[in-house]
């Protein structure tokens, strides 16, 4: 059987996806009252209309990079890590006691600690759902989601309990020291004398973001390990005759999810304008990933894109709520409808434009 | 602890459970017939809303209850579009209806009420009222007074909504449809080996579409009950995770209708008393027991067997011990020595009793009480053979 080309397969399927979303978000839009067309110029403006706008899309898209490589690399794997969320959430504990209780000299060796402490705490958090997934063949979907569930009590535990100071109303940690405070976008751009960013929170972890999306680029396509990660999602049985192990695997796809997912914790406690962690810190970022995976094709490439897009409907979905009476929660209708087009009924998609270039393909081939 | 708040306990349990009951059946149907859904969460709450909204634009709560029971079919009906026509993936389809409803109902309600994502409050015919048997006492304070026979038939068995009822009919009905009736042998048999049922004449696309159309029905009871019968109204998020617990009710009771009448009222049992008692008090002896205890079993377990098992269980069974031996010195004070504080309560942080019906879960799937084994071709699309 002929496959249709690759650039159809990698950007006109996604495009279609995208559009049937749009049409159904048009539809809801309509439905309570809304000008789609109204609407859709405010989510634009306020996703990129400021310098200030253009950098919360970016602190936004930030996070999904993060969460939606996580995704990614289980998906390789052919395993659905949904639970970014609670990994985030513990990453984001790691990131917090790192940073709380020992003094760094400067933010370069409190982002290397701050990091690695949330990758590891986002890795442990995901140990135990892998080891049942690996060992006792219990579904990662219901372990991961029940522990999503378990995160955000511990969450909640510590913030209204061990790491809250006395005194201090918030559920929340303590304002982390000056010295680990990662510098914005902005003071950077400040060194050259631009106010670009604004007060955004957008900072250094965007580059760490795309460290980790060249990372996982090579680990997947250009090592052993990441070719031993898709023999196996592709066919588990042919990767045990192959000699892999699928314990490991499974076991090793999973904690690179996790430690990718807890890294995003960086951005959200040591990188917001009062860097701190707050309750339900994730705020939807981990179950955004799985989003931004599936739309971008699972590739590190397609994940930065997917993130900007949804960084910039994060935004100007906040920036639409306060200005019309639409609540922010339009948010995660698209996201759904993304979710489904590009995720579960992307057959649906992609079999008529297969059989559109069938039919051209045939023709030429006649002619 | 009297006999008239054991009673008052067990009927709080019921009317947590009746919702999780509903979602869990419809659960079964479908996951028996091959199509797992992860999306029970997202009918629900669609349902919850869209009952809530027509009970109070109509004025009767049984157009409501049709009205979430429809929506819940229609999206019932996108996941075996996604599921049983194009052969996507079941899982991610599920995903996708969740957070399509946790949105659309909140931009929807805002819409149409502009009352921050609630509707209105329900009232009178607009909602399910509980049904007085007659004889029923119904006054706190005469059933308080009234004999235990009386308490017991006043608070437990009188005084719930219809839902209640039918939600624990369905269950014996559930069982005579699976296992006394030819469609549900084939309902069976179509998540088991579809194939066969195929090469039998019998439609396998038919036969799940109306799995997945019955689990829409009970979804859409299960949502109008917790927004008209339990609350007055929708509330964002109002379902609260009952749809993940009752997939996990589902696992525990090994796909079985009765089982799952135990499950579900485990669970409600877990909810009720985390509503009731704000402040439970543990003896730092039983929870040195317990943490230490499991610490011991997981290693035990793991030491006979690979070097994973020791690393991760081992690990595991660390951290408890140190958890529990925190306790223990925490709780040693001026007067208090190391063996007087092993006789001290400590309080059991709220957050860990209402994350016990997760714990308890994972607990389950990890099989080592009993393994749950999953309809064999749960999840995976049939290709018919060319």
């Amino acid at each position: 059987m002929e496959k249709m080309p690759k650039w159809a397969d990698v950007i006109l399927v996604p495009v279609v996806s995208l559009l049937l979303a749009a049409i159904i978000s048009v539809i809801v839009f309509w439905s309570v009252g809304q000008n789609p067309w109204e609407a859709i110029k405010l989510m634009a403006f306020g996703a990129v209309g400021t310098s200030d706008f253009l950098g919360y899309t970016l602190f936004y898209a930030t996070n999904f990079i993060f969460t939606g490589l996580a995704v990614a690399v289980a998906f390789h794997a052919s395993l659905f890590n949904i639970g970014g969320e609670g990994q985030v959430l513990v990453g984001g504990l790691g990131a917090a006691i790192v940073c709380l209780f020992i003094p760094w000299p400067h933010w370069t060796l409190a982002l290397l600690a701050g990091g690695a402490a949330a990758a590891v705490f986002g890795a442990l958090w995901v140990t135990i759902p892998a080891y049942l997934q690996a060992r006792r063949g219990s579904h990662i979907v219901i372990t991961t989601i029940m522990f999503n569930f378990m995160a955000s009590g511990l969450l909640v535990y510590m913030l209204s309990d061990a790491l809250r100071p006395a005194g201090q109303m918030q559920t929340a940690t303590a304002i982390f020291p000056e010295a680990t405070h990662l510098p914005s976008l902005n003071d950077i751009a400040g060194l050259f004398g631009s106010e670009l960013f604004g007060r955004s929170p957008v900072n250094i972890s965007i580059f760490i973001a795309l460290l980790a999306c060249v990372g996982v680029w090579l680990l997947i396509w250009h090592t052993r390990l990441g070719y031993q990660i898709r023999a196996f999602g592709q066919s588990e049985s042919a990767a045990k005759y192959a000699g892999i192990s699928a314990v490991n695997i499974t076991m090793i796809a999973l904690l690179i999810s996790g430690a990718l997912a807890g890294m995003m914790a960086v951005n959200n406690t040591m990188g917001i304008n009062t860097p701190q962690l707050v309750d339900n810190a994730a705020g939807g970022a981990g179950f955004i990933g799985i989003a931004v995976a599936l739309m971008g094709r699972n590739h590190p490439v397609g994940i930065i894109i997917a993130a900007l897009l949804f960084g910039a409907l994060y935004q100007g979905g906040a920036e639409l709520s306060a200005a019309t009476s639409i609540p922010v929660q339009i948010v995660v209708v698209i996201q759904a409808l993304v979710i489904m087009f590009t995720g579960a009924l992307d057959q649906m998609v992609r079999s008529p434009i297969e059989g559109l270039f069938m039919r051209f393909s045939s023709k030429a081939v006649k002619e | 602890m009297d006999f008239f708040t054991i009673v008052q306990l067990g009927d709080a349990s019921i009317r947590m459970a009746i919702p999780l009951l509903l979602a869990c059946l419809a659960g079964l149907f479908s996951e028996r017939a091959g199509i797992f859904d992860i999306g029970l969460e997202g009918k629900m709450l669609a349902a919850a809303f869209l009952s809530a909204a027509v009970s109070f634009a109509s004025g009767s709560v049984w157009v409501g209850l049709l009205a979430g029971i429809g929506i819940s079919i229609a999206l019932s009906i996108v996941h075996g579009l996604a599921s049983i026509t194009f052969r996507g993936n079941q899982l991610i389809s599920g995903v996708a209806i969740n957070f399509f409803a946790a949105g659309l109902t909140v931009v929807i309600a805002q819409g149409w009420f502009a009352q921050g994502g609630r509707t209105p409050s329900l009232s009178g015919a607009a909602r399910f009222d509980g049904i007085d048997f007659p004889g029923a006492l119904t006054r706190v304070r005469e059933k308080m007074q009234a004999s235990p026979g009386m308490q017991f038939y006043s608070e437990f068995v009188s005084g719930h909504s219809i839902l209640v009822y039918i939600g624990l009919l369905s269950v014996p009905l559930t069982w005579w449809i699976l296992y006394r009736t030819r469609f549900g042998l084939r309902l069976r048999a179509v998540g088991e080996a579809p194939e066969a049922v195929d090469t039998a004449g019998i439609s396998v696309v038919g036969l799940r579409y109306s799995a997945v159309i019955i689990c829409g029905i009970l979804c859409g009871i299960a949502g109008a009950y917790l927004s008209t019968a339990v609350q007055a109204g929708f509330t964002k998020d109002m379902t609260a995770n009952r749809g993940f617990i009752a997939l996990a009710a589902l696992i525990f009771a090994k796909w079985r209708p009765w089982y799952a009448l135990g499950a579900c009222l485990l669970f409600g049992l877990f909810f009720a008393i985390d509503n009731r008692f704000q402040n439970i008090q543990l003896q730092v002896l039983w929870i040195m027991v317990i943490l230490i205890g499991a610490s011991a079993a997981m290693v035990l377990y793991a030491i006979k067997r690979e070097k994973i098992d020791v690393i991760v269980l081992g690990g595991l069974s660390a951290v408890l011990t140190v958890i529990a031996l925190a306790t223990w010195v925490g709780s040693t004070g001026e007067e208090a020595g190391l063996v007087a504080a092993l006789f001290e309560t400590v309080k059991v942080p709220s957050q860990l009793i209402q994350s016990l019906p997760y714990l308890f879960v994972v607990i389950v799937l990890a099989g080592f009480v009993g393994k749950a084994i999953p309809p064999r071709a749960g999840g995976q699309p049939y290709v018919k053979e060319r």
